[in-house]
């Protein structure tokens, strides 16, 4: 690259009066500095693969393995009707709350993509707070509000609008509205970075031929979001599948998710095989998820959610 | 003010009003919870009533007196120093190395650092967890530090690697034209210019540090038992309002961290990244 540009540059100027040997030398010089370049990731390259990486691979070995033999028995085992009931609760509440949030991320971000720049700074610190707030203290604060005689039932009790207190956490309920609320930045984000980039002179053009503002909107605005609402969804849909702490918090034991039955596995019944044919066939969704997006709209697009 | 347009398409602001209540409703469904544990704290009583019918400071004193809980802390904060030290190093490094070799190795590279927040997390704790039942390394702080710092490398990578795309690398040819060599070109030239990002993303692997919690339910047990890991079997068994008090102070640090990168931010001498590649720090959780 400019290192590249440099040496030429130099190496025309000595044309003249050592052009092979300098050349060469230059060259020479050039890969070897590229080498120990390339070099300076390897340290932070090998603690990633030493630690998570291999541990991974060895569990897939283990998923195949039964004593000494290969087996696919704890694969097998994932048809029993606990884990597809598993699997079925894992893809309907990372629905429900992908739906929830493209719902009310969407108008957010649109709200905050309209906005004059100073306030649209404010608004996107307020949506932030709660990405660098502790996971835990949000689901704390949400048990709190959620219990039998927390907040939400004792207010909604005042108004006069139930009489019994709600059962709102330990169950699918509780569980939805926390997941909602630690996901829903992630749609927002995303959302926000593409509507803002996007050319608002189309929108004039839209409404100079005639067009009224709903149908503008739905036909050019929201079609020019797309790449940024895909981003969102594939995110938080990803994060939902794999999610734990939420869940085993606000659900109380009655919510069942995908990564609770490998946590179970691997602390109650320390059985290695079903935990990794587990942990095997998340990573495996998780994958073909991203690939397969990634092959509709372009990978870098998800990573860097522009 | 409300019948003056907002829009290219002429909508007025009074006609979007339902725009802006519902924008408004959805960052108060975002903000408020956290916030309502802070008075929450100050409570008298056990029952985590709102408002609270006294005011005391009596969870903050069992917070304070409980020595597990204070162990536990120590452990969270030594953990969190230590990820962010060899995060951040290494991160930086392999951004740097990367940028500036740009060989057919580098995509590869760039992709393997993504991997720990592309697995699930769930996954990745107990692959470790496996690990580390060979090695010894379970219950060990040093354990938990190579853990959090495999979690914290990609987003150091990710913030770096970022700030070089709008670095002119020219100018350290300039340093090393005049006679520098390339590291003491990279710290006296690049370095102050891309420190920004560098303290962004050591905030962001300290606080990603603090917050790990499902990797430490599995490698920080005993008397190396991180605040999250205690936190967290304490809000599985009882909704203890010690967790109030010590929430608060959670919360203090977000955002006294949050608002130092976005006082860094304003400094002239970067370009602002909005959105602030937020991604990756919940994959890191979740």
């Amino acid at each position: 690259m400019t290192t590249t540009s440099l040496a030429d540059e130099v190496g025309r100027r000595d044309h003249a009066a050592w052009k092979a040997p300098n050349e060469a030398a230059y060259r020479r010089r050039e890969r070897s500095e590229t080498t120990v370049l390339a070099a300076l990731a390897v340290p932070g390259l090998l603690l990633i693969g030493a630690i998570a990486l291999t541990p991974i691979a060895w569990l897939f070995w283990l998923s195949f393995r039964s004593g000494s033999d290969f087996t696919f028995e704890h694969y097998e085992r994932l048809l029993h009707p606990t884990y597809t009931l598993t699997l079925q609760t894992t893809f309907e509440l990372s629905f429900l709350v992908t739906a929830i949030c493209i719902a009310l991320g969407y108008p957010l971000a649109y709200l905050i993509s309209q906005v004059r720049p100073r306030l649209a700074g404010f608004l996107l610190l307020l949506v932030l707070f709660p990405v660098w707030t502790s996971l835990l203290v949000r689901c704390y604060a949400w048990l709190v509000l959620l219990q039998r005689r927390g907040v939400v039932n004792s207010w909604l009790q005042d108004m006069g609008l139930i009489d019994a207190p709600l059962r709102l956490m330990h169950n699918f309920t509780g569980t939805t509205i926390g997941m909602v609320h630690i996901m829903l930045p992630f749609m927002v984000l995303p959302l926000y970075a593409t509507m803002r980039s996007l050319n608002r002179d189309y929108m004039r053009a839209a409404a100079n031929l005639g067009a009224s503002p709903v149908k503008a909107f739905w036909g050019v605005f929201v079609p020019l979001s797309f790449p940024g609402l895909f981003a969102g969804i594939i995110i938080v849909f990803v994060l939902c599948l794999g999610f734990y702490v939420t869940p085993a918090l606000l659900g109380g034991g009655r919510v069942m998710m995908w990564s609770m039955q490998i946590e179970r596995n691997v602390t109650y019944h320390s059985d290695w095989g079903a935990a990794s044919a587990l942990g095997v066939v998340l990573l495996a969704m998780t994958l073909a998820i991203l690939w397969g997006v990634g092959r509709l709209i372009g990978f870098d697009r998800i990573v860097g959610g522009r | 003010m409300l019948r003056r347009p907002a829009t290219e398409t002429q909508i007025t602001h009074g006609g979007r009003l339902w725009l802006y209540v519902l924008g408004g409703l959805t960052l108060l469904f975002l903000i408020l919870p956290s916030l309502l544990v802070i008075p929450l704290s100050f409570s008298d009583s056990r029952y985590l009533a709102f408002p609270p019918p006294g005011w005391s400071t009596r969870w903050y004193e069992a917070y304070f007196d409980a020595i597990e809980w204070r162990d536990a802390t120590a452990m969270s904060f030594t953990a969190a120093t230590l990820t962010m030290v060899i995060s951040t190093a290494l991160g930086t490094l392999a951004a740097y190395g990367m940028h500036t070799s740009q060989s057919r190795f580098t995509q590869l590279a760039y992709a393997t650092f993504m991997l720990p927040l592309i697995i699930p997390g769930i996954l990745i704790a107990i692959g470790i967890f496996l690990l580390y039942a060979h090695l010894g390394l379970n219950n060990t702080l040093t354990g938990i530090v190579l853990a959090h710092s495999v979690m914290a490398i990609p987003l150091v990578v990710i913030l770096v690697a970022s700030s070089f795309k709008s670095y002119d690398m020219n100018q350290e040819m300039v340093a090393r034209s005049l006679g520098a060599s390339r590291p003491w070109a990279f710290l006296t030239v690049t370095l102050p210019q891309i420190k920004t990002s560098v303290i962004s993303a050591a905030l962001l692997a300290f606080i990603t540090s603090l917050d790990e919690v499902v990797i430490s339910l599995f490698i920080a047990g005993g008397d190396k038992a991180t605040l999250t890991r205690r936190m967290f079997n304490a809000l599985r068994d009882e909704i203890d309002p010690t967790i109030a008090a010590i929430s608060t102070l959670l919360i203090l640090i977000s955002v006294f961290l949050l608002g130092l990168t976005q006082l860094l931010q304003r400094s002239p001498s970067q370009q602002p990244t909005p959105g602030n590649e937020p991604s990756p720090r919940q994959s890191a959780k979740a």
